[in-house]
């Protein structure tokens, strides 16, 4: 069996279809294009498949990925190719990257993700964003109360927040964060708590949310280097 | 489009996006007829629905025509779209249905009537045909429940009877030709019921006598016939199939390719109304099926497939059929569902094959629980085969059974109602004869269940008086009783349904034109999802019927003479009234009528000279 790592796109209606949907699109994907993938054995085999990063239903991504295993392949581009003829409009296969045997597997290699937030139309910020933002990181702590399955509890956000930017002529805040198991930050979560710090408050639906990429670190924790989760697989 | 904030509002926002693998993008600007076509329940019951892929597949394979698809929106998108006025859309185009020059809505079962007046209220079409412009689409009903179409004939300019792929072709150029040539609504919709299969209801006109029976049923017109004969596919294997249905995101009710092996039955049980209608048994080619079989598996991407038909044990090449499928989805890692199978040692055989023993269950429906009973009905099925087939199925490994009922039949007493019990307990008696003690797994776990008993055109039932609630209700008690006084209880598992929706379902069945008022109350007064137990409201119906002065007795409890005329009487099916009336006197004289490959009853479908009707007959063998 080889690994191979997958980025995909997901753009316009697709973003309305959750995580679990994408699953089972990708597993009947992965037949149409008779993608020679990998089952496991026992009485009712499934797909060797596995997701990066969860993405929240209403957020489009330019950099999502999953790792599969596949049991022959002719070549990287000819699985992208005839993955892309099988997709609907609004994902598109962006790389096929086969991972080197010892890779860790998708899920476990996320350390952060980029984002790129723009405004709806009737709910641009009336206030000047991009005024307190240094301020807002310059804290000792960002403390902020965290709703869990077991109750409330009280999180730091500053070490998760490796870069949060405000483009005034493009009028779109950019934030790199955690995106970690241990200690993924939405970021919706983030521009609520900044709105709330410059005494304002944010709506549901403000905000228009696009993952730019997801990456994992192949630096140290003190001196992180995030690259994209493909890095680290080689074209065949 | 609906917009994203109300897309994030709503439960279930990938029902409404279109955009699916398979779903079919054409360009407005270059088609003549634009169709929508739904099915008036939730997303997920209309996509896991054979016909509808049907139609829509064929009528996309018209060049002049785009066929869209819509569903019965969920009560969260309803409120939305009544809040901010948002017209009900097509999936595909995203765009308002009252811009189609035809809203197709298939009719599956009565339950969901007051969904078609919220799909119309929603698109803006007058819900009455008669207030309809022609600045409004041609609302066609088919489906089952349009061999009575009555009840609701008031809502729909048209009716197609029978087969869907064999006269909308005819029915389409009619309509871009009368188009095109400036004539009316009303124009089109006289000459369009001058075809093979079309029911245009405005031009009938009945009248009633007294006790509330109808007197006449009559054409308005000289060139309109009295009689709708149904449509039917002659040559299966040479017809409209979707090779490439429509593959949703979300998983719905019917989430795996479905290959349809044959229509028809040739079982005749008497209260059965699919194997009257879809007569005669008309079988596809296994090379057919097998090619069809491989081409939606990969135009799909499904990991599943399933036989579709009324007895699938019936299929004369079934075998070499399953092999086939055998064969291919274990190399693809697909499952394969096999429902409808009779029990015995080939099927035993099969499923074994195809299932993990351990985790499925046996299926039999004995329908009633006496010999007797089972006679009436017709059902062949004797309790030796029953038990012969039960006995197999746990020397094979299986130890869970369904058993499946039906209480209210005619001619029903105690004994039957008691056979019920008698008869899980037997069979959970053959599992401990059968299986010695170190080989069980637990007990054996029956599951019984019963359905009431609801009486449909085109049935030998037709004539039967329906029980009341109170009846029904009675009965499932005695049952439930009964199960608690055999050895074996503890084995056996007894549901039952609730009694409101059954009784509503007979006034609907056997329903004339006087009830699409009720109807239509009832919606106004807030009924809809009738079929989802969480939203039927029994108390706003009961309000409907006493307000609008119509008995729910006499289309139920009312015991009809034998030359009645029924609402229903102009439509042929093919299977004439004389020999559904020689089929009721039989079921009272608990006499049995042979299948038709045995021996042909003379039913009337000989007429269409396709299919087993045209086999050599093997004889009775008792």
């Amino acid at each position: 069996m080889m690994k191979l790592r997958i980025k995909f796109s997901k753009h316009g209606p697709m973003v309305f279809i959750g995580h679990l949907d994408m699953m089972r699109y990708f597993q009947k994907a992965m037949r149409r294009a008779e993608v020679d993938i990998s089952y496991s054995s026992g009485f009712s085999p499934h797909q060797i498949m596995s997701f990066a990063a969860p993405l929240g239903v209403g957020i489009a991504s330019n950099g999502e990925y999953m790792d599969i295993g596949v049991d022959s392949l002719t070549s990287s581009d000819q699985i992208k190719d005839a993955l892309n003829r099988v997709m609907v409009e609004g994902v598109t296969i962006e790389s096929v990257k086969v991972l080197p045997e010892n890779a860790e597997n998708a899920m476990s290699s996320v350390a952060a993700a980029k984002y790129t937030i723009s405004f709806r139309e009737k709910y641009r910020p009336n206030f000047d964003l991009f005024g307190q933002i240094n301020d807002y990181l310059d804290q000792e702590c960002i403390l902020v109360t965290k709703e869990t399955k077991k109750g409330t509890k009280e999180i730091d956000l500053k070490p998760h927040i490796y870069s949060f930017t405000f483009d005034p002529d493009k009028k779109v805040v950019s934030m790199l964060v955690d995106a970690s198991s241990s200690g993924n930050i939405k970021p919706v979560f983030v521009m609520e708590d900044y709105y709330k710090y410059c005494g304002k408050s944010a709506g549901e639906f403000d905000f228009i949310v696009t993952r730019e990429d997801t990456y994992t670190n192949i630096g140290t924790d003190e001196m992180p280097n995030f690259v994209p989760l493909d890095y680290v697989g080689e074209d065949y | 489009m609906l917009n994203d904030e109300i897309l994030l509002k709503i439960e279930k926002p990938a029902c409404y996006i279109g955009g699916e693998v398979n779903s079919v993008m054409k360009d407005k600007d270059n088609v003549d007829i634009r169709f929508a076509m739904c099915f008036p329940d939730v997303y997920e019951i209309g996509m896991s629905h054979l016909g509808i892929q049907i139609i829509y597949d064929m009528l996309n394979r018209f060049e002049d025509t785009w066929c869209e698809r819509v569903y019965a929106p969920w009560t969260d998108l309803d409120a939305v779209m009544r809040e901010n006025e948002i017209p009900l859309f097509a999936l595909e185009s995203q765009e308002p249905i009252k811009d189609f020059d035809f809203l197709g809505i298939t009719l599956q079962y009565e339950m969901c009537y007051t969904n078609i007046l919220q799909i119309l209220e929603l698109s803006r079409i007058p819900v009455w045909s008669k207030d309809r412009t022609d600045a409004d689409p041609i609302v066609i009903g088919g489906g089952p429940c349009s061999y009575n179409p009555e009840p609701i004939a008031d809502f729909f300019d048209l009716f197609y009877i029978g087969e869907g792929e064999t006269m909308y072709r005819r029915l389409l150029d009619l309509y871009k030709e009368m188009k095109k040539s400036g004539h009316s609504r009303d124009e089109f919709l006289h000459e369009a019921g001058k075809l093979p299969g079309i029911y245009c209801p405005s031009l009938y006109e009945v009248t009633y006598k007294e006790d509330g029976t109808i007197a006449t049923f009559t054409p308005k017109f000289e060139d309109v016939p009295a009689t709708i004969d149904k449509e039917m596919v002659t040559e299966l294997s040479d017809t409209y199939y979707p090779l490439k249905p429509v593959v949703p995101f979300i998983k719905v009710t019917q989430d795996r390719v479905v290959l349809e092996i044959m229509r028809g039955c040739i079982r005749g049980c008497r209260f059965c109304q699919a194997g009257q209608l879809y007569r005669p048994l008309r079988e596809r080619d296994v090379n057919v099926l097998k090619n069809y079989a491989f081409e939606m598996l990969k135009n799909t991407g499904h990991e599943e497939i399933s036989l579709s038909s009324l007895s699938s044990s019936d299929y004369s090449q079934l075998p070499e059929l399953i092999d086939y499928l055998i064969e291919e989805c274990n190399r693809k890692k697909i499952n394969i569902s096999l429902p409808s199978l009779r029990i015995d040692a080939f099927s035993l055989d099969v499923m074994s094959k195809v299932q993990d023993v351990k985790k499925s269950s046996l299926t039999f429906a004995p329908e009633a629980g006496s010999q007797r009973l089972r006679d009436v009905i017709n059902k062949g099925l004797t309790e030796e085969v029953i038990l012969n087939g039960a006995r197999e199925a746990f020397e094979g490994g299986w130890n869970k059974v369904k058993l499946y009922f039906m209480l209210g039949l005619p001619t029903e007493t105690r004994d039957d109602m008691e056979g019920i019990a008698k008869l899980s307990n037997e069979i959970a008696k053959v599992y401990y004869e059968t299986v010695p003690k170190e080989k069980r797994q637990g007990r054996v776990q029956i599951v019984t269940s019963t359905s009431f008993f609801v009486p449909k055109p085109f049935t030998p039932f037709q004539w039967a008086q329906m029980s009341t609630k109170e009846e029904f209700l009675d009965k499932a008690y005695i049952v439930k009783e009964a199960i608690k006084s055999q050895l074996n209880q503890k084995s056996i598992k007894y549901n039952w349904h609730e009694a409101d929706v059954t009784v509503l379902e007979g006034v609907f069945a056997r329903g004339d034109r006087k009830i699409s008022e009720v109807i239509y109350h009832a919606y106004k007064k807030g009924c809809l999802f009738d079929s989802w137990s969480e939203y039927f409201n029994n108390e706003l119906w009961l309000q409907s019927f006493e307000e609008c002065g119509v008995s729910i007795d006499f289309y139920t409890t009312r015991k009809r003479s034998e030359d009645e005329i029924f609402p229903w009487d102009f439509i042929s099916c093919g299977v004439s009234k004389e020999f559904l009336l020689r089929e009721w006197k039989k079921a009272l004289d608990e006499t049995i009528s042979p299948n038709c490959r045995q021996a042909c009853q003379g039913c009337g479908a000989s007429g269409y000279g396709v299919g087993v009707c045209t086999e050599e007959k093997t004889g009775v063998s008792l």
